[in-house]
């Protein structure tokens, strides 16, 4: 009766991602009136710094709606307004935003701009517009679960895993990119290209410079896109700095090339200003013919006329968007610090990080038994005892059980406080094991860590090392 | 260059925007009318939009500045309004937009707001139904004359096709059981298996509606079939008189039998409100399943929570919008009559019809030759030389040559004087055409008289066109 794509289950909104959402729904935490429900820390989501938005809304207000800085009335012309090309004052406003994300080392053409509903639109329409039914695009593992739905589920792509490991912190490598290449081919698959995401979801952190060369190097010579989704670049909030794709190709000297044809940017202001709502998503591409037929596409999925004409008035605000991207990264620092700092009181430690709205996070000390079956035994004992929502890594296709990612920068301080000392508590009552305290095994744990470092800790920078080593 | 480097989607031309009938559009683009600026262009005719009532929505929202977020009265709604990105939609906007679809359909039906999913406009919604429907290969069977973009938006990117059902003028266009089984044997003759039926109701092009007994059969013929319907209402609003309109969804109660899980509705504010910009489009289905797919995908064409506030508030002032309804359906009257009275001073005809934003006018006397390549010719005649841009009917995909589409919502009385007086001038200056004339419609010997300034605007020295491409003022505010 319906069609195939309403009876499978490509929308992936079974898997425990989204079910972890539904308890929480069912409970949710409320200081007053829920105090014992669940804690939401699976929602990347940026509300640290809405009193900026407001503060700038306050500064610069429209008497009446629909009014332009004239007074003069705009209702007519932005109510009529429905060319997929966007509001050109927008997307002004927005390649200057982008550029600045980037501290200004890459500039962005308006005329390469598409504008779609959400990152989750661009997504998908990239792949409508560079795989076939069948395509595949390899993907490093860990990834965000949405990816399943928004590459796959209305566009027949596939998704191959590029498998990234805890023993070098998840980087990719190339022999991992090859492998991937190689298990796509096995599977009669044929590779369009590789998405990243950078800065990573769930794993908070910007990809390195040789990750980037690696990429570089591994689509040119297998003639494949590479999508670059930087939704999270304005989030990068201590170093290593944010290098963006773009700028890698600068360097190279491969702009205008064939190559820099094929890297395509996915943004939205959905976590860097935290309007999720607004449906701002966007597609930024050199090669003309892929801007020209996700334009077309876009008309599936346009931006509200109203919400581009808000956005350019704030992005065209210099002065708001300098202090609101500096303000903004420091206070994602502190409140990273909080959850790192709260987790390391229970001995469980963190992915080291520098971007994103969350940590990735180690318990794999904590698990009953080194499986999947052990990581979703623990992650129902963390949603239903301890009282938080966090994402199971097994969600995010993660190889390796026992990693967790939870956000930091969705809640008031003092929730975030209340779930570190929820988590500690937990951890106190965990069953002794091997004749050891629980404690004194993390202790062990933790002082193995410190002394063996991962070697891609040694392409990082003297400082940045130190970083790392006390993170640990 | 690769060109397996990209998908068969992104080149192929299933967008459909590499038609002939964008010359109109590329016409006007090169040289727009303006009534000041530039008298001499082409007057755009072929966008279907409604500009008559936005005095009426404006005068709301000053009334009303909490409504938006943006006001110093709406700014503490600012936070939770961005942050909501919840695919249900806010509750207060399905309740107000439910209530709208109630109104406009004078209260005889009631929607229910839980099964109200939003789409990227109604061009989202076809595409999500046609992917909940259908599997790729599989047709949709659809009356012509239909909107082209149907081509585009429901089988583009879904693999989906189009069957036509043909109606002709004999019939006036109606949409008989005959035809609707004669194009059902077809599609099984071909091996196509049908898996709905899409209709536009009221009909674009047409500009008419369904009677309640035509309704009805579909609802049969489609229950018979056991296959879809989809109902685009997207011009319920326009209906001249409201009360006359039937809605599928008061049919389906009259039909006992009809299996709900068949039948889904396609809205939007587009048409009805004159809102194109704000991206508000509907799927409203009775069957569970349906819902509850589209809902999830709608994440890719959700409707910005900015604008779902804003007519959450409009949409649930049941002062305004019944005062809306009926002002709307009056002053687009008031335009039809204006086109019709001065179409038939010069014995054109169209098809009579009560809706929409537009006319089906009958030019077929003006062909060479009954066929396309004949309305094709007269159809640059009208661009180029009459300077207006209509739509031939051969872009709607109608089996006659000698109809097209006439778009009168869109433009102020200004012009609309102007488009009727060139429309005029060109029948008379072309008598050696034969005129049949059907009705002549002569008030007390009065016919239309230009003021001799606007002559004068008329025939000063053709100024430049504006250099922006496209005539939106929102494109000229450039920063």
């Amino acid at each position: 009766m319906l069609s195939e794509k309403v009876v499978c289950n490509s929308h992936g909104q079974d898997s425990s991602y989204f079910l972890g959402w539904e308890e929480y729904e069912k409970n949710p935490y409320d200081e007053v009136k829920n105090p014992k429900g669940i804690i939401q820390m699976g929602l990347a989501e940026n509300q640290l710094s809405f009193d900026l938005l407001e503060s700038w809304l306050e500064k610069n207000p429209q008497p009446m709606a629909f009014r332009n800085h004239n007074n003069q009335s705009i209702f007519k012309d932005l109510a009529l307004f429905q060319d997929y090309h966007g509001l050109p004052a927008f997307k002004n406003a927005l390649v200057k935003f982008m550029s600045e994300v980037r501290g200004g080392s890459v500039s962005f053409d308006p005329n390469n701009l598409v504008l779609t509903a959400g990152a989750t639109s661009a997504n998908e329409t990239l792949m409508f517009c560079l795989a076939n039914p069948g395509d595949a695009f390899l993907l490093p593992t860990p990834y965000y679960p949405g990816f399943d739905r928004d590459l796959k589920w209305r566009t027949g792509a596939e998704i191959v895993p590029i498998h990234c490991s805890s023993l070098n912190g998840f980087r990719i490598t190339k022999s991992a990119l090859e492998d991937a290449y190689k298990q796509a081919e096995q599977q009669n698959l044929k590779v369009k290209g590789v998405l990243v995401t950078n800065p990573s979801n769930p794993l908070g952190t910007s990809l390195s410079l040789h990750e980037l060369d690696l990429l570089v190097n591994f689509i040119s010579s297998r003639n494949i896109h590479l999508v670059s989704d930087e939704i999270y670049s304005g989030t990068v909030f201590s170093s290593p700095s944010f290098i963006s794709i773009m700028e890698v190709l600068k360097n190279r000297n491969l702009m205008n090339t064939e190559i820099a044809k094929r890297v395509h940017i996915v943004y939205s202001l959905s976590k860097d200003l935290g309007l999720p709502g607004f449906r701002i998503g966007v597609i930024y591409s050199t090669d003309e013919r892929v801007v020209s037929a996700a334009t077309k596409m876009s008309s599936f999925g346009l931006v509200s006329s109203q919400t581009q004409h808000l956005l350019s008035e704030i992005l065209s605000d210099q002065n708001f968007t300098k202090t609101y991207l500096s303000e903004n990264r420091r206070r994602l620092k502190e409140r990273h610090e909080m959850l790192v700092g709260g987790l390391k009181k229970s001995g469980i430690g963190c992915l080291p990080s520098n971007s994103g709205l969350f940590c990735w996070v180690d318990m794999r000390h904590l698990l009953s038994s080194n499986t999947f079956e052990g990581e979703m035994e623990l992650w129902k004992k963390i949603v239903y005892q301890v009282g938080l929502n966090i994402s199971p890594g097994s969600s995010c296709h993660c190889s390796e059980p026992g990693w967790f990612r939870v956000c930091f920068a969705n809640m008031s301080e003092e929730t975030l406080d209340l779930a570190m000392q929820r988590v500690k508590s937990f951890v106190e009552l965990m069953p002794k094991q091997n004749n050891q305290s629980g404690h004194q095994k993390l202790m062990n744990r933790n002082s193995r860590r410190t002394k063996s470092l991962p070697k891609w800790v040694f392409e990082l920078s003297f400082h940045q090392r130190e970083i790392v080593a006390n993170e640990r | 260059m690769d060109h397996n480097l990209l998908s068969k989607i992104a080149t192929n031309n299933g967008h459909g925007e590499n038609s002939p009938y964008f010359d109109g559009w590329k016409a006007f683009d090169a040289n727009p009318f303006h009534p000041q600026h530039n008298p001499d262009g082409v007057i755009q005719m072929g966008l279907a939009e409604n500009q008559l009532s936005f005095d009426l929505i404006q005068k709301w929202i000053e009334s009303n500045p909490s409504a938006s977020i943006c006001t110093p009265q709406g700014a503490f709604a600012f936070k939770e309004t961005a942050i909501f990105q919840d695919y249900h939609g806010l509750p207060e906007f399905r309740t107000a937009v439910a209530n709208f679809m109630n109104r406009v359909r004078g209260n005889r039906v009631k929607f229910d707001p839980d099964r109200i999913v939003m789409s990227g406009g109604a061009t989202g919604a076809h595409e999500t139904l046609a992917f909940c429907l259908a599997n790729p290969g599989e047709a949709f069977l659809v009356p012509t004359p239909y909107y082209p973009a149907f081509d585009r938006d429901l089988r583009w990117r879904t693999g989906v096709e189009l069957f036509p059902v043909v109606c002709e003028s004999a019939d006036n266009f109606k949409v008989t059981r005959e035809a609707l089984e004669t194009a059902y044997k077809k599609a099984k003759l071909a091996n196509v298996k049908v898996k709905g039926m899409l209709i536009t109701n009221p009909s674009n092009p047409l500009g008419t509606f369904l009677d309640r007994d035509t309704l009805k059969d579909i609802v049969n013929f489609v229950n018979d079939k056991s296959i879809h319907l989809v109902c685009d209402e997207i011009y319920a609003g326009t209906v001249t008189n409201g009360d006359e309109f039937v809605s599928i969804a008061e049919v389906i109660e009259e039909v006992p039998k009809c299996n709900l899980d068949l039948i889904h509705l396609v809205y939007s504010l587009s048409k009805d409100m004159g809102f194109p910009g704000f991206r508000v489009g509907v799927v409203y289905s009775y069957n569970d399943n349906v819902v509850n797919i589209a809902r999830k995908m709608s994440s890719f064409g959700l409707v910005s929570t900015q604008t779902q506030h804003l007519l959450a508030s409009m949409l649930s002032d049941d002062k305004f919008v019944e005062n809306f309804i009926s002002e709307s359906r009056i002053r687009l009257a008031h335009r039809h009559d204006m086109f019709t009275r001065g179409l038939a001073q010069v014995g054109i005809g169209s098809l009579e019809s009560k809706a929409g934003l537009f006319f089906w006018m009958d030019l077929r006397r003006f062909l060479k030759e009954p066929t396309f390549e004949s309305e094709m010719t007269f159809w640059r005649v009208i661009i180029n030389e009459i300077k207006l841009n209509v739509s031939p009917g051969q872009s709607f995909h109608c089996s006659e040559p000698g109809w097209f589409r006439v778009c009168f919502a869109n433009m102020d009385d200004e012009t609309t004087l102007v488009a009727l007086w060139r429309i005029k001038t060109f029948v008379r200056k072309n008598r050696n055409l034969e005129i049949k004339t059907r009705k002549q419609y002569w008030q007390n010997g009065q016919h239309l008289r230009l003021s001799s300034r606007r002559l004068d605007d008329i025939l000063t020295p053709h100024r430049m066109s504006p250099h922006s491409p496209l005539a939106s003022p929102m494109v000229r505010a450039q920063n």
